[in-house]
């Protein structure tokens, strides 16, 4: 690991002020950071430590009937929030299926957002990467691209971005709190993370030194409470990221869909709303052949980046089979296998 | 530069110099303090093998910067029995097998004491096959592992009642 000059600022705007300068990172809890930096993939100059700053720690249910989570809330400590979870099901589900009990532990709500692609070539300082060497090339392309984007990639990058949570939080309109040297600013989380297209270095709408403060949840996401849920398919039951995830949050009012919520991970740079599948979904019945029709739209625009087909056709079936579980309500308490297909079931099953 | 960590250590506060800000909290114990319960497995928060207590949380020593954790109160392997009296995550590791090279327990042990304290898997195996997935055996003995946390779960809980009571 390269040597780096360490900073712990006493003030949010001390911290934007120090992180403004090239070649500075914030570090948070460092779970993803410092295995990067460890690797030499990343190279930070000047590490501005944020983990001693006051506030931003604490989940604020807000007047308007909103939920404000500091961006240093542990992953952990926001899964377990008894009154959290049960208004939002579908994002302590996505939480929990996410890494390990330490890492959850120690990892931060704003550094889950700011996490980087696990594509090997990227990881790999001898690969050619556009993301880690801008111009230097993909070697996913071509290479052991099993695991790549079905959605969203251009020739230049096609990685996925790995977070569950940002999954669950896009699909409920989440939005993220700002601080820069002009001040503060507020974007919704679906327009945070960019897509590849030339650029793949640039991998979110920060500018230099600004700073994620919050998330926040609007009032209407906790609506979804009773139909909501996350389901994630990967390599090993436990401990892995996702091959492809899907969250699906429905509002049923008299066995009719009134309002509907997808979002998929493991399938792009960035985690991917499915807002024609929603529209496909409003006025009809809950059923498998619905759910399916809407599954199918959610991947219409996909194609593989490599030898990753099969994504697409899983894609289609998980959230066809995440809208079936939402559908038959979420259970009462959290499945001990969160997110799992393995989980004991609840309802009945869409096997597509 | 020059920087220092004040940290409790199984009880102990200590404040430590640190000449160069990469040290991490396992770089710390193992090499500073020659405290080296805690393992260097992967050295990339992927095995578990140097998991401790910080704070009360269980987490992966490797990722954690000394300097970041300035103040912290930290709990090791070394920590855990009280003289000769092993603690009860350690007898019901020895009475089920819960291991067979070593290599990886300290960090097992101190991922189970963790998890008994979160309070989230109880007595249902699966949960807690789940909630130590953190933690690899290359060995193989999980079987042994899930039933030691078990009972050490139970054992912990009788003690919590009967000082309640």
């Amino acid at each position: 690991m390269k040597t780096f000059d360490y900073v712990r600022p006493a003030s949010v705007r001390e911290a934007v002020s120090a992180a403004a300068a090239p070649g500075a990172a914030y570090l948070a809890a460092g779970t993803n950071l410092l295995d990067l930096m460890k690797g030499g993939v990343t190279r930070p100059d000047r590490l501005v430590d944020i983990t001693h700053l006051p506030d931003l720690d604490r989940i604020e249910n807000l007047a308007d009937g909103s939920v404000r989570i500091g961006a240093l809330v542990r992953n952990a400590d926001l899964a377990h929030d008894r009154d959290f979870a049960r208004r939002f099901p579908a994002i302590a589900e996505a939480l929990l299926s996410g890494a390990s009990a330490q890492l959850r532990n120690a990892a931060s709500v704003g550094g889950n957002l700011l996490q980087r692609t696990r594509c090997a070539y990227f990881y790999d300082p001898a690969s050619a990467c556009n993301k880690r060497n801008p111009g230097s090339g993909c070697d996913a392309r071509g290479g052991d691209n099993r695991l790549h984007a079905i959605l969203g990639w251009s020739e230049s990058c096609i990685a996925t971005h790995p977070s569950d949570f940002c999954v669950a939080l896009v699909a409920l309109d989440a939005v993220v709190e700002i601080e820069g040297r002009a001040g503060r600013r507020e974007i919704p989380l679906e327009a945070f993370h960019r897509l590849p297209g030339d650029s793949p270095d640039r991998e979110s709408v920060l500018e230099p030194g600004e700073m994620i403060v919050a998330v926040r949840l609007p009032a209407e996401a906790a609506r979804f409470a009773a139909h909501a849920r996350y389901l994630k398919v990967r390599d090993r039951t436990s401990y892995a990221f996702a091959i492809v995830s899907a969250a699906a949050a429905l509002r049923i009012e008299q066995g009719v869909i009134a309002q509907a919520r997808i979002a998929m991970g493991g399938v792009a740079l960035k985690p991917w709303r499915a807002r024609e599948a929603e529209q496909i979904l409003l006025g009809g019945r809950a059923d498998t052949a619905l759910f399916v029709r809407a599954a199918t739209a959610a991947l219409a625009e996909a194609k593989p980046s490599g030898d990753n087909g099969f994504k697409i056709v899983l894609a289609r079936r998980v959230v066809a089979r995440a809208l079936a579980l939402a559908a038959a309500g979420t259970p009462e308490r959290m499945p001990a296998l969160p997110g799992s297909p393995f989980a004991a079931a609840s309802g009945v099953l869409a096997h597509v | 530069m020059a920087f220092s960590t004040t940290l409790t250590i199984n009880g102990v506060k200590r404040t430590i110099a640190l000449d160069d800000p990469r040290v991490t909290l396992l770089d710390l114990l193992r090499e500073r303090l020659n405290l080296t319960g805690a393992k260097k497995g992967c050295d990339r928060g992927q095995c578990g093998a140097c998991t401790i207590i910080v704070d009360g949380r269980r987490i992966n020593s490797c990722l954690a910067l000394a300097i970041s954790h300035d103040g912290a109160d930290v709990l090791t392997i070394e920590g855990l029995a009280q003289g000769d009296r092993l603690h009860p995550v350690q007898e019901a590791f020895i009475a089920h097998d819960g291991l067979q090279c070593g290599f990886c327990t300290p960090g097992q042990i101190m991922s189970a004491f963790g998890l008994i304290q979160e309070g989230q898997a109880g007595d249902d195996p699966e949960r807690v096959r789940e909630a130590m997935s953190g933690n690899l055996c290359r060995c193989g003995a999980y079987r042994g592992i899930t039933e030691a946390v078990l009972e050490a779960h139970k054992t912990l809980d009788a003690l919590n009642r009967k000082e309640v009571a």
